[in-house]
């Protein structure tokens, strides 16, 4: 079930690069809450150091602390392989495993940690999950096909199925719809509502149109310049960011004045 | 505003130009019959050729003055008739064709020659008898087959795991000084002439048994010196080519790093690793240099690789043509047929790794 997430005094670097800084923020278990802002402010790097994703890449570290329900996910003896079981991850682009079928992509999570499952439960997870993604009815006489056979948009909803079958408890989204068309768009959205029953979802979108319908909440990032550090400017209701932010940064970047 | 009118009025003003071009530009399209150059090169090979070969001169140049004179004379035709834009396509269309048939000329004649003196012996008798007790007519490759075969294989043997494992260690862990070293030294061992590659194995060995020593063995830890750049290459080009978003999306399900490689990324790049290996089977499977000073030859069967000289089919081919019996020709026939046998293993070495690359490779169909 979803958790809350708790960012205090953030910084993230890469090197010796301060990418992000200060960010403080809680996130309620259970909703949605959208981070926009320009290109390049961190909001993307901020999100995968959030399940330890920006970690792939050599010399990345943070600094300030990470709770998951009150747990220091960079605390000493946490194995990031562990914190990623906890907090799955949707990419920009959808991107199954293109050696798999439809099914074994689906279980993708319990195959690839060579967990002994029985055959009816995997069925039945598969389902479950598929349901979950609103790809079953689609999809269901063909699980034995390749993934990759699929459209975009079924893809990146394979990918959600993928990622909730390994029940965690935060669903990360980093930019899910950008390579998608209007209808696809709208399907992902609509799964995302319903999500947020179970799971924390947190998304990284451009759209603000996006991030006004399916966010509970909206935290804006921005930078000073190239070079600089992007940091957290606000963080409200998405009813109060859209209509009565408290910074004018805020208002000129969703008002579509800059950025 | 302005807009809105500015494309109508340049419709009306481009109108009459286009009808006016339009007779123009069917008139340039004037295009050669599509059988202009082969009529062309039948011409200028029954003409200039003929004339060469009537004043004595050789067929090669005759075969040279034919293809200098299709070339000019399809150019001079097409740019009258078609215009230079086109006649330049035409030229250069000839000269990588000619160029194309001087690359496989080499190609074409060796396997002419190997073939028509190799296929009097390519007979059952040569695949079933060695040459133990054999002087003159009969006898056959089987010893050298069998010790090629032995040899390869076991030089695959040492050198797949230790190739995999380097280009997955380049591709997935490498960073800094050691990575960059082993870049370095994998550039220089694939430069490494075949014969020292055989020196390197008979001193090692030599160290350990003694000067003079002689054994399979050596033969493949030569060929494994020679093998093993060339299988860190192809597999290090082979797992760069898998997508970092396949490695993400299986971190992010909580798969640690060496199950994300050994599941994921070897997988789906399983299809050119291996023909890529073939293919390195393929490039050692002919060497003769390493095998000679390594292996040597012998007449007889011998399948223990660690006990003794062993015959090879390169090496059988070699000391049948320098040091044959009385007479010479059957050992001149058996030379040529272990050369033939040698070129149809590569032949289908290669064509195994096409079909190992189609086979394996991931599926995207199913629509």
């Amino acid at each position: 079930m979803g958790k809350s997430i708790e960012a205090e005094s953030l910084n993230i670097y890469y090197g010796s690069f301060l990418a992000v800084e200060g960010v403080d923020m809680t996130i309620r278990p259970q909703t949605v809450t959208a981070l926009i802002g320009p290109s390049g402010c961190g909001k993307s790097t901020f999100l995968r150091s959030i399940n330890r994703m920006h970690e792939v890449i050599p010399g990345a570290r943070v600094e300030g602390r990470l709770l998951l329900d009150g747990r220091d996910l960079y605390g000493a003896g946490v194995d990031p392989v562990g914190v990623r079981r906890q907090v799955g991850m949707v990419f920009q682009r959808p991107n199954p495993f293109p050696t798999m079928s439809i099914y074994d992509n689906v279980v993708a999570g319990m195959k690839l940690n060579n967990k002994k499952v029985k055959k009816s439960a995997l069925d039945e997870l598969v389902e479950r999950s598929l349901r979950g993604a609103n790809l079953w009815n689609e999809v269901k006489d063909r699980l034995d096909k390749p993934g990759s056979g699929l459209s975009g948009g079924q893809q990146q909803r394979l990918c959600i199925a993928r990622a909730i079958a390994v029940a965690p408890d935060v669903l990360l989204m980093d930019e899910p719809c950008s390579a998608l068309d209007p209808i696809s768009t709208l399907a992902i959205e609509d799964l995302i509502n319903e999500l947020k029953t179970e799971y924390t979802i947190v998304i990284v979108t451009h759209n603000m149109q996006q991030a006004a319908r399916v966010s509970d909440y909206t935290g804006f990032f921005n930078i000073e310049g190239t070079g600089k550090p992007g940091h957290l400017v606000e963080m409200d209701e998405t009813r109060t960011i859209f209509s009565q932010p408290k910074q004018k940064a805020t208002e000129d970047y969703v008002s579509g004045r800059f950025g | 505003m302005s807009a809105g009118i500015e494309p109508e009025t340049r419709e009306v003003v481009e109108a009459p130009d286009l009808e006016a071009a339009l007779p123009s530009v069917s008139n340039r399209v004037r295009e050669l019959p599509p059988w202009t150059p082969w009529a062309v090169l039948g011409a200028s090979a029954v003409v200039v050729g003929g004339l060469v070969l009537a004043l004595g001169g050789g067929i090669a140049l005759a075969v040279v003055a034919t293809a200098v004179v299709f070339a000019l004379a399809l150019y001079v035709a097409s740019r009258v008739v078609e215009g230079p834009r086109k006649a330049t396509d035409r030229l250069v269309t000839a000269l990588v064709s000619i160029a194309f048939l001087i690359a496989m000329a080499p190609l074409v004649s060796v396997v002419f020659t190997v073939l028509s003196n190799g296929i009097a012996r390519f007979d059952a008798q040569f695949f079933t008898y060695s040459m133990r007790g054999v002087i003159g007519e009969g006898g056959g490759g089987y010893h050298a087959i069998l010790g090629t075969v032995v040899i390869t294989a076991l030089a695959a043997l040492l050198s797949i795991p230790v190739g995999l494992l380097t280009a997955v260690y380049l591709v997935e862990y490498g960073r800094g000084a050691l990575a960059r070293w082993i870049t370095f030294f994998v550039d220089v061992m694939t430069g490494i002439p075949s014969i020292v590659a055989g020196l390197f194995a008979f001193a090692l060995f030599a160290l350990f048994a003694g000067p003079g020593v002689r054994m399979g063995f050596m033969g493949s830890v030569a060929l494994s010196v020679l093998m093993i750049p060339v299988v860190v290459r192809s597999t290090e080009e082979m797992l760069k080519i898998v997508p970092n978003e396949l490695r993400e999306a299986s971190y992010a399900l909580g798969v640690p790093k060496w199950r994300t490689i050994l599941k994921v990324v070897v997988p789906t790049s399983i299809a050119g690793i291996a023909s890529g290996v073939t293919l390195a089977i393929a490039r050692v499977i002919g060497e003769t240099a390493p095998l000679l000073i390594a292996v040597g030859i012998t007449t007889g069967v011998n399948l223990n690789p660690f006990d003794s000289r062993m015959a090879t089919l390169p090496v059988f081919a070699y000391y049948s043509y320098v040091a044959p019996g009385v007479p010479r020709e059957p050992f001149i026939d058996r030379a040529w047929t272990a050369a033939l046998v040698l070129i149809v293993l590569v032949m289908v070495l290669n064509l195994a790794a096409r079909l190992i690359a189609r086979l394996f490779a991931p599926k995207t169909a199913g629509r």
